[in-house]
């Protein structure tokens, strides 16, 4: 046995990664910068939870038409997160209520929380990431 | 006087001064983030539709298309294009963007 074969170079370890959404898309460059990290943290096979919170809850809504203002739209990325294996989506039930929006229109599958369900997620997390 | 909002509701209070100081028969243009207040349903909606007994409302139609809200804007607020952003801007002799 090698002496490398002794070092634990921490490739095997899992840690559970929450992003926490909290920006609408275009506004601000954060929506869109928050989903290419998530796409990163993908390819090291980390336990990852997607949250949206407050204004971050509008990044996954249905019939984004970006044509007019010239940017991306890459709301339909969120779509394709599951072939990643990334299928933890959460969404705040506080911040869905307080803009008019249910399930059916977002452009994805997620899973609603109340407050308590939201708190202890978060409190289970090795590392919270805040865009 | 123009009175120009960019940022959301729920993260700046620029709207909510805005709408403090604006004096009747002023207009108030959303764009950015901001147009997310005129829609149905969202916290801000009730301020804008009291808002609108005085004020002019406009919302800035690519900015709702691009956030999904085409569909959902308070009766009330008057969308405009960039074209009609140009003309309110002509109109008024004044503007302030609030930022």
């Amino acid at each position: 046995m090698s002496d490398m074969d002794d070092m634990d170079d921490g490739s095997g370890i899992i840690k559970k990664f929450m992003f926490l959404n909290r920006k609408a898309p275009h506004g601000t460059v954060y929506a869109l910068e928050g989903l290419e990290v998530v796409l990163i943290t993908a390819a090291f096979d980390q336990d990852v939870s997607l949250v949206f919170t407050d204004d971050g809850v509008f990044q996954l809504m249905k019939g984004i038409d970006t044509k007019g203002i010239e940017v991306k739209d890459f709301s339909k990325t969120y779509r394709a997160l599951e072939g990643y294996d990334i299928e933890k989506l959460y969404v705040d039930q506080a911040s869905m209520d307080a803009r008019g929006l249910t399930e059916d229109d977002l452009i994805v599958d997620v899973t609603v929380l109340s407050v308590d369900e939201m708190a202890n997620l978060m409190a289970e997390q090795d590392v919270v990431i805040s865009f | 006087m123009l009175h120009i909002v960019n940022k959301s509701a729920a993260e700046r209070s620029s709207l909510e001064s805005c709408l403090r100081v604006a004096t009747k028969g002023s207009a108030v243009l959303l764009i950015e983030d901001a147009v997310y207040a005129a829609t149905n349903g969202n916290a801000a909606a009730a301020k804008i539709q009291a808002a609108a007994a005085d004020l002019k409302i406009y919302a800035l139609g690519p900015d709702l298309a691009a956030r999904g809200m085409a569909g959902r804007v308070l009766d009330g607020v008057n969308v405009v294009d960039y074209g009609g952003f140009v003309d309110l801007v002509a109109e008024h002799s004044n503007c302030q963007s609030w930022l």
